[in-house]
């Protein structure tokens, strides 16, 4: 009776496989033709995690401008899909690859760090989609030859410098010790500093990375006594704070700078808004709410908050690939081609592109935000050239 | 018939990625790449199953085999990693193996003689100085950045466009590869299982001192199991890193070795088809949660942020109820309950 | 390698790393009871202390108080730290008795072997960590700070900090409570008897369900100490704050002798020290990785531990 059984759900099973295999052609759809309505764009990064923050922000930014376009053209419609990749490289691949099987898939606007750029941009490249990212700041991103890449803000190469320069014109410390988490965006941005400041950096040390390390006493020792009056730290918001809070309880009076991964209300929220007041951050953009036109009051509308950092970008980028669709550039190669050579204002800069995807130089801007006695990330000045 | 009913099994899982039931397909990743991950864990849970399940060994430091498989090679075969080597995948898929085979046995050998619950704590020690020295960007293993460029199998296979097949979109050709290695390790499993090797590690499970007294060489037999675990969970690793193309220190996480872990105790350990299923089990329920959302008084996430907290739950109701897995080994299912006097 | 910052910083590695392993002394005096009593490396006694750290920073919130809030004089400070510290052993020594009642106690009337409990404690640590997760959405739980930080005392370039002080003569104080609570009273007594032998305390009179009930409340208790201290000191708490510091104090408890509650002082202290001296000589990136180099050291060459194993043995 049960070998009965066997054969008959065997038989059922090879039936259903074939019948299946025959109805469901099996492949992806062919498609992705000249029609403008229905394409879609991606958002790929970080939603929940430790960075969430980052994310968060950008993936709005990118939102507004889908939403306002679906508004002005409500009857041919752009799709955004967003994609979580806790902003982590080795979840970024997978994702990647279920993105670019979507035929309708016509622009990137991401992945949002460095590490999942690594990771990822092959795949896309690879595809053949437009990448464009508004906040993936490791330099070596544009040396790898995908012709997809595009990046909207300055690299670290010019960040690094950027708040190396602050630190020896503005603060005009003797010593400086420098602090990296070891992740593809930390320890390069780091490295930048470092090379700009030379003899002025005393000391240096590694933590792990956000979340795997709480108690930064042995750090905090070593900065005390090297007897440096300026850390720079490369890394983001998590580690920033708590390592700011207890810097602030061994009673170190230095000032720590930090980068855009440290310009997070996160920050704040670790470090507590005494121990905060003075940080100096550097960025390579404008202060989102310093952003043109009605982005602001729009973003403020939709999302009860003020916008974060590079949300202004992402609306920019964002509208980039909108004008595309737009002018009828419908398919991946039309799109690139467009890219390539387009010459965009937005409300937080003018985009064009170098060949190897970097924004033009001329075109980059850096400042430099303080963090007020509130606990509120304020402008300080335009960042020093070098 | 048996062999029969196993052959439409293996059909049917090759032909898998052409199914696409609308109730088995998932949000993302998409299908082939989702089978991929699938196989791997099966063969994890495979690996895994020969030290915990058929030794009795708990190893809480699975996830450090599959890195050194997966460093191992992305060292030999990137030409981005420190190491001047660049070899093929294929020729670097061996040297993986022996490699971790040799950590398996340079592990065990220290640590084996100590009792099962401080055996648990050291694995999971060492695993997470592999992930630490790993996470470390000043190392030959470059840290969160990872090493990258990590070719694809056999680039000498192409379809007729010119275009590899080992590409970089589509996953099935890895689904299949991985498939076929799944089964030649169900295989040996098997083997072994039925051999003297076997029915030494039910002894050693079920009473170490008996065995010892009744002339079971029991040390070697645990640093077998040991170096076998090591050497499956070295070939995922391998596969891993010739898929991916990029490989970091955040891919070799604690959690990971729970998972796999669970995957086993929830399938059935000490036998294969409960491995196989655990493996599927872990690799396939998290990705089904995603897109629901769990309700708004609970925090309203999306339920494959619940993954692990749902995985923990059906460890510990297995554990109460059903300690023998889903599909029990019946020699397991007697070892495990009820132990009265 | 990086002699020259160890040799410079000596004296103050050497404080915090007394305060750093302050906390993990407490927290593994939980791990040494349960494992002197049961056998058993209870892996959800991390979640009991992070249990602990969310349930002080809660009750300071509750008091209005947050990261941004200035530090209150002295005496209020006092009382904050009073209720907080009650709570969060409450919090902790329950979250302990309920992972006894649900996950161990059916396990042991069963009497199931090793590798069920194993398997059940990794369970219920994931389930308790995941939720805390799930339930704040992984983000950090921002903490005001309570104690100024003033210099009681220097020694050259080491300074020894209030809250230092604090921290350690916790650890002690809690530590002789203890241990004159485990030695000198009946109920210690009881405790004694069950961990040398289960089966002729219970021919002896002692209700060995309550024993071990007793065992995790006393961990659960003593973690709740060290999480309101770690509160204090690091403040920050997030859902997987115990795992790490759970493992480095299994390893202290390791160190000085599973089951020796002195032992657990010993190699609490001792840990927080070499893992300082360990960043400072490799970088602070390796901080975890000299806890478990220091335990798989341990476990190979010296199982007893330091002081010696008092209540349990080591070898299989």
């Amino acid at each position: 009776m049960k070998r009965r059984l066997i054969r008959v759900l065997g038989g059922v099973l090879l039936t259903t496989v074939l019948a299946s295999g025959a109805a469901c052609g099996g492949g992806n759809s062919t498609g992705g033709g000249s029609d403008k309505c229905g394409l879609k764009l991606a958002f790929a990064g970080a939603l929940t995690g430790s960075a969430a923050n980052l994310g968060i922000h950008v993936r709005n930014g990118i939102k507004l401008a889908v939403d306002q376009y679906n508004a002005k053209h409500a009857d041919c419609t752009v799709e955004l899909k967003e994609v979580d990749t806790e902003g982590s490289p080795d979840k970024a691949p997978g994702l990647a690859r279920q993105l670019v099987t979507d035929r309708k898939l016509i622009g990137i606007v991401g992945p949002l760090f460095s590490g999942e750029s690594e990771a990822a941009d092959p795949i896309f490249n690879e595809a053949g989609i437009t990448v464009i990212t508004a906040s993936a700041t490791r330099t070596s991103l544009s040396t790898k030859g995908w012709k997809v890449f595009h990046r909207a803000v300055a690299n670290d190469d010019a960040q690094g410098p950027a708040a190396g320069n602050y630190i020896k014109t503005v603060l005009h410390p003797d010593k400086v010790f420098v602090v990296d988490d070891g992740s593809a965006y930390g320890a390069g941005l780091a490295d930048a500093v470092k090379s700009v400041l030379g003899g002025l950096v005393t000391g240096t040390d590694k933590v792990a990375a956000d979340g795997k390390q709480t108690d930064f006493s042995a750090t905090v020792t070593k900065v005390k006594s090297s007897g440096a009056t300026v850390l720079f730290y490369g890394g983001y918001y998590q580690n920033a704070g708590l390592l700011r809070r207890q810097l602030t309880e061994a009673r170190w009076t230095g000032t720590l700078v930090g980068g855009d991964g440290v310009n997070d209300a996160g920050y704040v929220k670790a470090a507590g808004a005494a121990a905060a007041a003075g940080t100096i951050l550097s960025c390579p953009c404008v202060p989102a709410t310093q952003a043109k036109g009605t982005f602001v009051a729009d973003y403020r509308a939709k999302y009860n908050e003020d916008p974060g950092l590079y949300g202004d970008v992402a609306f920019d980028a964002t509208n980039i690939f909108l004008n595309g669709i737009d002018a009828g550039n419908t398919t991946n190669a039309k799109m690139l081609e467009y890219v390539n050579s387009v010459n965009y204002t937005g409300v937080a800069n003018t985009y064009t592109f170098t060949d190897t995807g970097e924004l033009d130089p001329s075109l980059i801007i850096l400042w430099m935000f303080k963090v007020d006695h509130n606990g509120t990330v304020v402008p300080d000045q335009a960042a020093p050239r070098t | 018939m048996k062999w029969a009913v196993a052959a439409v099994c293996v059909a049917l899982a090759y032909l898998l990625p052409a199914l696409r039931l609308p109730a088995l397909t998932t949000p993302e990743p998409d299908w082939a790449t989702l089978l991929f991950v699938v196989a791997v864990y099966v063969l994890l849970a495979l690996g895994l199953n020969v030290v915990v399940g058929f030794a009795g060994l708990l190893d809480l430091g699975y996830v450090g085999f599959f890195a050194v498989g997966a460093y191992s090679v992305a060292l030999l075969t990137s030409p981005n990693s420190g190491v001047p080597a660049g070899w093929p995948w294929l020729a670097a898929l061996p040297v993986a193996i022996v490699v971790t085979m040799l950590s398996g046995v340079l592990l065990g050998w220290p640590t084996l003689r100590l009792r099962g619950d401080y055996l648990a704590i050291v694995t999971l020690g060492f695993a997470e100085i592999i992930r630490v020295v790993a996470s470390d960007p000043t190392s030959v293993f470059k840290g969160d950045r990872g090493i990258s460029d990590i070719p694809h199998p056999a680039p000498f296979l192409r379809h007729a466009d010119g275009t590899p097949v080992f590409g970089v979109t589509d996953a099935r050709p890895y689904y299949w590869l991985t498939l076929t290695l799944v089964i030649v390790v169900v295989f040996a499993a098997r083997n072994l299982d039925r051999s003297r090797v076997g029915r030494s590690w039910v002894a050693i499970r079920e009473d170490e001192d008996a065995a010892e007294a009744m002339g079971v060489p029991t040390f070697r037999f645990k640093l077998w199991a040991f170096a076998i675990g090591a050497a499956v969970g070295g070939l995922s690793g391998s596969l891993y890193a010739g898929t991916q193309g990029f490989i970091n220190s955040a891919s070799f996480e604690l959690l990971f070795s729970i998972l796999i872990l669970a995957g086993v105790v929830m399938g059935g350990s000490g036998n294969l088809p409960g491995a196989i299923l655990g493996g599927v089990l872990i690799a396939y329920l998290p990705e089904r949660l995603r897109g629901i959302r769990a309700p708004a008084w609970l925090g309203g996430q999306d339920l494959f942020e619940w993954r692990y907290l749902m995985f923990g739950l059906v460890i510990i109701l297995i554990m109460l109820f059903r300690p023998q897995g889903v599909i029990p080994s019946r020699r397991r299912a007697l070892e495990l309950k009820d132990r009265d006097g | 390698m990086d002699i020259d910052a160890l040799l410079r910083d000596f004296g103050e590695l050497t404080v915090t790393g007394l305060a750093q392993g302050a906390i993990y002394a407490l927290f593994a005096l939980g791990y040494t009871l349960v494992y002197g009593v049961l056998r058993l490396i209870n892996f959800a006694h991390s979640e009991v202390f992070m249990v602990g750290t969310f349930a002080a920073v809660l009750t300071w919130r509750a008091f209005g108080l947050d990261q941004n809030s200035p530090v209150p004089p002295a005496a209020e400070a006092a009382g904050y730290l009073l209720v907080a510290l009650v709570v969060a052993m409450l919090a902790a020594g329950l979250t302990a008795l309920v992972v006894e009642r649900v996950a161990y106690r059916p396990l042991r009337r069963r009497n199931a072997p090793v590798l069920a409990f194993l398997i059940t404690a990794i369970g219920a640590s994931v389930v308790l960590s995941e939720a805390a997760g799930v339930l704040t959405r992984r983000q950090v739980q921002p903490t005001p700070s309570l104690v100024r930080s003033t210099t009681v005392v220097q020694f050259g370039s080491t300074r020894v900090t209030t809250l230092q002080i604090v921290l350690v003569a916790t650890a002690l104080v809690m530590m002789a409570g203890l241990d004159l609570f485990v030695h000198r009273t009946r109920l210690g007594r009881g405790i004694r008897a069950v961990a040398q032998n289960p089966e002729v305390a219970t021919l002896m009179g002692v209700n060995r369900d309550r024993v071990i009930r007793l065992v995790f409340l006393l961990g659960g208790l003593m973690a709740g100490v060290a999480a309101l201290l770690y509160d204090l000191k690091i403040g920050n708490p997030k859902y997987n704050v115990g795992f790490d510091l759970g493992v480095k104090a299994f390893a202290a408890a390791v160190l000085g002798g599973i089951g020796n509650l002195r032992g657990a002082l010993l190699g609490g202290l001792l840990l927080g020290v070499v893992e300082n001296y360990g960043a400072a000589l490799f970088g602070s990136n390796y901080i975890n990785a000299v806890a478990f180099v220091v335990l798989v050291l341990a476990l190979m060459f010296r199982p007893t531990g330091l002081l010696g194993e008092s209540l349990g043995r080591a070898r299989a």
